[in-house]
């Protein structure tokens, strides 16, 4: 019964993303077992669990991350769009323009706040020339929220920039690729109460042009600021449903368990 | 249950227990801090004996001695039908220039004899230095002028005091009457000790006095060109392909232990190597820098390739993850990233592997770099010598104005030695990125 009130509304907030039955296995390792989740388009999805239970890995799969890591084998279907994004056709690295990625640690490049945004543009021939690419990065920037911080020292080097203002960074230098799909693992793992407020903000404002996908340890997180939200234990999810309503009533016991507390 | 047993182990503060191993660990701490400074006092001291053993000899290889002789530039000697033509200017018989002169200032020698001896104390390059002089300046001919010459390599040693006049006659290189026209030239102001600017300008000789280092400097600066132009981009691209994109199987892993042990096989293997590959199969032309350079390039691969391959493993994994995440291809994230991010460090090795190169002999040697040649190489085919052989070549000669020489030979290696690490440090710092 339920099945049949979630279909309808599934298509109605059109997935742009589909997993269905997905594992991965690093080398003889499973670390991912027949995993299935839609994710809407101009939603935040939160994936929460345990350490170790999968999240990050199954983040990785929507941009073939995974690819890069030797050993690593994926099976199941994605799609993006419609489109097998593991089909033999399609190229990892333009996908990875449509799909950004923000990490655990902010990671700018040890070269100028500038050139950290503007590299994406610049590697994918975005701008036709400097002033297009002075636009995209101030747009970038603007949109991360950290232009009025920086303006006036654009010439800085990224990595003199505070643990907050670094990850930012990392998110403008994404969204200068342009992309539909932001994924974002533990974006705030790594920064004060302060910064993590400034970026949960900024996360909420991009919902409305992007699809964002964050995994999260922070279950306060997950309910502050995501529509939908998965349950990830053990390499499986357990449970995924509206955030209010996994949080309120979560039908599993294992959920229960571990937004409680008890484990995890 | 944690709790009960480190109460039981733990003394309390100020007990005789803990104070008798505290008195301990500083004793032992101490103790290392002095070995420590011991073993850098004792290297400093090493260094600093050789440094100043090697200055106090070769010092004297910079400066030259000289006699103040009056010349006079005979038009018949030189030029009798008073062509001016370059050709009968640079085939004239200076020698006898030389000796008239001397003649002149020692008008009582008169033996066949004493006058071969005469004519022997200044250097067989007076010659050179009159035709330099004429071909220069033909209208000093006619003319008479004093001009200093250089002296034979013995009245040198003995200007230096390197030969003790105080020692029996028989068994001294500079005999009596030597003596005595030395004495005479000197009283009369004409001896002097110049800079040795022969010494930095020109090629090898038989003659010590008129030796230098030139030809074997720039004999060098070709080998190590060569060496760097083969050996860094096939080194630096072999590291970064085997760290970024290498699938680890057991192909590579061969491949990594013969690297490793590559870079521990004896240099005259590799001498032996460059015989056999770049003269004998090759054909290019022997004691030649480019042959010697190829040679040294297979010597350094491995050093260059185990320093890269460390500087790129150095690189953080995010900025590689932060490059793909964006959608940057492995080649992109190779070139834009990790490459000049490792630069420093691959740099810090090229030189390393550059600096064992300039040292290197025995490979030079199987491969006829060790040739006596006075010209100064043009190009890197030229026949040529490089600094360690010229320190072994001198070292080697019977005369003992070479020892002087050996030593400012191995002092303008050092020199060659330092200015190289000096432009590494230089490259590094200017490469270097603040994280």
């Amino acid at each position: 019964m339920l099945a049949e009130v979630q279909t309808p509304e599934t298509t109605k907030e059109n997935a742009i993303i589909k997993a269905s039955d997905v594992s991965v296995f690093y080398n003889d390792k499973q670390a991912l077992n027949g995993v299935s989740l839609d994710i809407i388009e101009n939603q935040i999805t939160s994936l929460i669990g345990p350490s170790g239970c999968g999240k990050s890995t199954f983040l990785r799969c929507l941009n073939r991350m995974n690819d890069t890591v030797p050993g690593g084998r994926v099976e199941g279907k994605i799609t993006l769009d419609g489109h097998d994004i593991y089909a033999s056709s399609v190229d990892e690295v333009l996908l990875r323009a449509r799909v950004g990625m923000v990490f655990q640690k902010p990671n700018p490049f040890p070269k100028s706040i500038y050139d950290n945004v503007a590299y994406g543009p610049r590697i994918h021939g975005l701008a036709k020339n400097k002033d297009d690419l002075d636009d995209i990065v101030l747009t970038s920037l603007e949109k991360a929220g950290l232009l009025k911080e920086v303006r006036d020292r654009l010439n800085a080097t990224g990595t003199g920039l505070s643990g907050g203002q670094q990850q930012r960074l990392c998110i403008a230098r994404a969204l200068a690729v342009q992309p539909d799909i932001i994924l974002m693992d533990e974006p705030c793992s790594a920064l004060d109460p302060i910064a993590t407020a400034k970026v949960e903000e900024l996360i909420e404002e991009l919902r409305e042009n992007y699809t964002i996908i964050i995994v999260t340890h922070s279950m306060q997180q997950a309910a502050r600021i995501s529509q939908k939200t998965a349950f990830f234990h053990l390499g499986e999810i357990v449970e995924v449903g509206d955030t209010e309503q996994l949080f309120t009533s979560p039908s599993d016991e294992r959920t229960q368990g571990y937004i409680t507390g008890r484990f995890g | 249950m944690t709790d009960t047993t480190e109460t039981k182990h733990k003394a309390g503060w100020g007990s005789k227990e803990t104070m008798s191993k505290l008195a301990k660990r500083h004793r032992s701490e101490k103790a290392f801090r002095m070995i420590g400074l011991g073993a850098i006092l004792i290297a400093l001291c090493m260094l600093a004996t050789l440094l100043v053993s090697i200055a106090s000899k070769g010092f004297t290889a910079f400066v030259q001695t000289r006699f103040d002789i009056e010349i006079t530039f005979s038009q018949d000697v030189i030029d009798p039908n008073n062509t001016r033509d370059l050709e009968v200017l640079r085939s004239a018989s200076y020698g006898s220039l030389v000796r008239d002169a001397l003649r002149k200032e020692f008008p009582e020698v008169k033996s066949r004899r004493d006058l071969r001896s005469l004519f022997g104390i200044v250097s067989k390059g007076s010659v050179k230095q009159l035709r330099q002089l004429v071909m220069e300046d033909p209208g000093l001919i006619g003319q008479t002028k004093v001009i200093s010459l250089i002296a034979s390599d013995d009245m040198d040693m003995f200007n230096k005091g390197y030969i003790d006049r105080n020692v029996v006659e028989a068994d001294r290189r500079v005999k009596d009457k030597e003596v005595a026209w030395f004495d005479q030239l000197d009283n009369k102001g004409a001896v002097e000790l110049v800079f040795n600017t022969g010494f930095f300008t020109s090629g090898d000789s038989g003659e010590p006095e008129i030796a230098g280092i030139w030809g074997a400097v720039v004999g060098s600066f070709y080998t190590l060109l060569i060496t760097f132009v083969i050996a860094f981009p096939i080194g630096v691209m072999t590291a970064i392909y085997l760290e970024e994109f290498a699938p680890q199987n057991k192909f590579t892993d061969i491949i990594e232990v013969n690297i490793n042990n590559l870079a521990a096989v004896p240099s005259i293997v590799f001498g032996l190597l460059g015989l056999a590959l770049f003269l004998n199969v090759a054909h290019l032309p022997r004691s030649a820098p480019l042959v010697g350079g190829l040679t040294l390039a297979l010597m350094t691969l491995p050093t260059i390739i185990i320093a890269a391959r460390a500087a790129i493993r150095a690189i953080p994994d995010s900025i590689r993850q932060a490059a793909l995440g964006l959608g940057a291809s492995p080649q992109q994230t190779a070139f834009h990233h990790v490459l000049p991010l490792s630069m420093p460090g691959i740099l810090t090795g090229t030189i390393i592997g550059l600096s064992q190169a300039l040292g290197e002999t025995a490979p030079l040697l199987m491969i006829g770099m060790v040739a006596f040649i006075v010209d100064i190489p043009g190009g890197v085919t030229d026949p040529a010598t490089v600094l360690p052989v010229q320190v072994f070549l001198w070292a080697d000669s019977p005369e003992r104005a070479f020892v002087e020489k050996t030593s400012g030979a191995i002092l303008v290696l050092l020199g060659f030695l330092v200015f190289m690490n000096a432009l590494a440090v230089m490259l590094r710092k200017k490469f270097e990125r603040r994280w």
